[in-house]
């Protein structure tokens, strides 16, 4: 299903970003592109027939922050050495991922709606072996924080100065190895690495108080030895300045609790569990494509 | 009686060496660096050397990050942990991506003795042979343990290596050669093949010389890469003995015995004995006491030789 281009991002922006090594956009125009990445992942999955709108829509404004004024990066060399991170650990928002790396210029994004077809680069969830600009093979959760620790490890190690993002979801904080990672990342003094939690409260049974209970959630990252912010994670201005904030932390790893809506921006897809891991159908997407105009 | 020597040394000291030439090589351990040996690094190299305290599974995941960031992460544990507790980690963060990490697990097998059940690592080569893209090694002594780590820190990609707790009989000596992928003949013979790996290369060539006084002379195989597994050498050795004994301290379920088997069967079905680990735990003893417990002796191979000739 091709995108209606009704909203178009200005030439000037695109072109910006394509050649620099890193995009400055401003928040006007970040807030097009994540109205945009919303209506790919709406299209893709529905077309798709299966996948995660749920999580995916709910992290859009903290992928669009990272990869649209955040991230040093450059589209036309994903393996450039000295490139920021930003692994998906929560790897089932893949849609959301592939959306972005399109729209940065990874890859055209008339290869969108190929998503989750056979020999499609755009696998069910995240590979890193396939897609260009994707870090890491995820959707096995909780193994995300503990690669990124890794990566910013080597950088250190090697006097680079990039530095590491990783997307968690509130839910895959229920696995062990996050706080083992936590616990290392904090060990190892790592002011390279921020770490943000989608934190729309729920996972696939339910709201995450009833299924495992998190709370008290801010208290548990810093009594693991993390600098802690919450910002409203569908504000980009708190986004970004959470971000830039970040930079200025030393000898300690900073966590981003960012409080976001599951399904924000489709009304019958807010706080709605059922949109966790089910496409809508055909004219569910035409409701949602029109109230993401 | 040829002299013991420790694997987890060697491995150890092979480390320090190829630290001081390559600044990439990267250490991790979970808490067990004075048993794997990989402390000699950590005095060695401190800035290079990660402890990630007793969480295997994020020292697995650190070190695909390590790797995926151009450096050379050997990892460190017990094999009963890692495999054992880090499938999944070894699985979509490791091998899935084909990343460049060196899984040296150490106290493979029931020959690690009185810690009993918990400790000893009876599926690690079922479950690491099960992950497409990793390739398998079981040195069976210490020249080839330090011949192996040398040789996977400059071949790409992931790698599971297991060793032994017990100091072993040297097999080899120091002019030896490893050659990956590839089995090496300790001994010719026609009358049936000996395959083996780790500890029981040294008793399947006790077994052989046993076997000779009756007329009875073995070929025996050293298999250490078991996967990718020589499957020219097994083939070779089906046509022209006949019959094959295999020998591993591992359940019968999906290690050497397993992968010769499958090639036997698709190539030149021949009989087969199977000298393993059937279907249970160990428990708390010495080495030698379970291994003759559960028929991983000398003597266990040198019966089943006797019995599959006669099925020849
Ligand atoms: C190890 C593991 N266990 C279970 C699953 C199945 N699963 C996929 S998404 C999900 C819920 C995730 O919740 P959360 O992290 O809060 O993500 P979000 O709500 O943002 O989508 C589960 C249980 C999985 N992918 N990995």
């Amino acid at each position: 299903m091709p995108l209606p281009e009704s909203i178009n991002l200005p030439i000037t922006s695109v072109d910006k970003l394509k050649a620099e090594v890193f995009s400055s956009l401003s928040v006007t125009e970040m807030k097009m592109i994540a109205k945009r990445l919303r209506r790919h992942i709406i299209s893709t999955i529905g077309k798709a027939g299966s996948g995660h709108p749920g999580g995916s829509l709910s992290a859009v404004e903290i992928v669009t922050a990272l990869y649209f004024r955040i991230l040093r990066h450059k589209p036309q060399d994903p393996q450039w050495s000295d490139r920021d991170r930003f692994i998906l650990s929560k790897g089932h928002a893949a849609p959301l991922l592939y959306a972005t790396l399109a729209e940065c210029g990874y890859f055209p994004v008339d290869e969108l709606p190929t998503l989750r077809q056979l020999d499609s680069r755009l696998q069910g969830h995240t590979d890193r072996t396939v897609t260009p600009g994707v870090e890491m093979s995820a959707g096995a959760l909780g193994q995300g924080l503990s690669f990124a620790i890794g990566i910013a490890l080597a950088g250190r190690l090697n006097s680079q100065n990039y530095r590491v993002y990783v997307l968690l979801g509130d839910g895959e904080c229920d696995e062990g190895q996050v706080w083992e990672g936590a616990m290392s990342a904090a060990h190892f003094k790592l002011d390279n690495l921020v770490a943000i939690v989608d934190n729309n409260r729920q996972q696939i049974d339910g709201w995450n108080r009833d299924v495992m209970n998190l709370d008290p959630f801010n208290k548990k990252w810093q009594a693991f030895g993390w600098h802690v912010t919450e910002v409203d994670g569908h504000d980009l201005t708190q986004l970004t300045q959470a971000f830039n904030r970040a930079k200025l932390i030393k000898k300690q790893p900073t966590v981003i609790i960012a409080h976001t809506i599951k399904g924000k921006g489709v009304s019958f897809m807010e706080n709605n569990p059922d949109f966790h891991g089910k496409a809508p159908t055909a004219t569910e997407v035409e409701i949602a494509l029109k109230e993401l105009k | 009686m040829a002299q013991e020597v420790s694997l987890r040394e060697a491995y150890g000291k092979t480390l320090v060496e190829l630290g001081r030439g390559n600044p990439d090589i990267v250490v991790l351990d979970a808490d067990l660096s004075r048993s794997t040996m990989t402390r000699f690094f950590a005095s060695e190299f401190p800035e290079r050397f990660f402890d990630c305290g007793i969480a295997e599974q994020n020292m697995v995941g650190i070190a695909a990050g390590l790797a995926a960031s151009g450096k050379i992460p050997f990892a460190s544990t017990f094999a009963v942990f890692a495999p054992g507790r880090c499938f999944d980690q070894m699985r979509m963060s490791i091998a899935q991506p084909g990343l460049n990490v060196k899984l040296v697990a150490t106290h493979g097998g029931i020959s690690v003795g009185q810690d009993g059940t918990s400790h000893q690592s009876i599926e690690d080569l079922a479950l690491a042979c099960s992950l497409p893209g990793i390739t398998v090694i079981v040195p069976a002594d210490a020249v080839e343990t330090a011949q192996v780590i040398r040789a996977v820190a400059t071949s790409y990609g992931p790698f599971y290596i297991r060793l032994c707790r017990p100091k072993s009989p040297l097999v080899y000596n120091e002019g030896y050669r490893f050659n990956l992928g590839k089995a090496v003949t300790m001994r010719q013979g026609t009358s049936a093949t000996i395959i083996a790996i780790g500890i029981m290369v040294a008793a399947a060539l006790e077994a052989a010389n046993n076997l000779k006084r009756e007329g009875i002379n073995c070929r025996v195989l050293n298999m250490p890469t078991l996967k990718p597994i020589d499957e020219a050498a097994i083939i070779k050795a089906a046509n022209e003995t006949g019959a094959i004994v295999t020998a591993e301290d591992h359940l019968e379920h999906g290690g050497l015995g397993s992968a010769v088997a499958r090639v036997v069967a698709r190539h030149k079905p021949i009989p087969m004995e199977f000298i393993a680990i059937n279907d249970t735990y160990a428990k708390s003893g010495t080495p030698a006491e379970l291994l003759k417990r559960h028929g991983l002796t000398a003597k266990d191979i040198e019966q089943a030789v006797r019995s599959v000739i006669k099925r020849k």
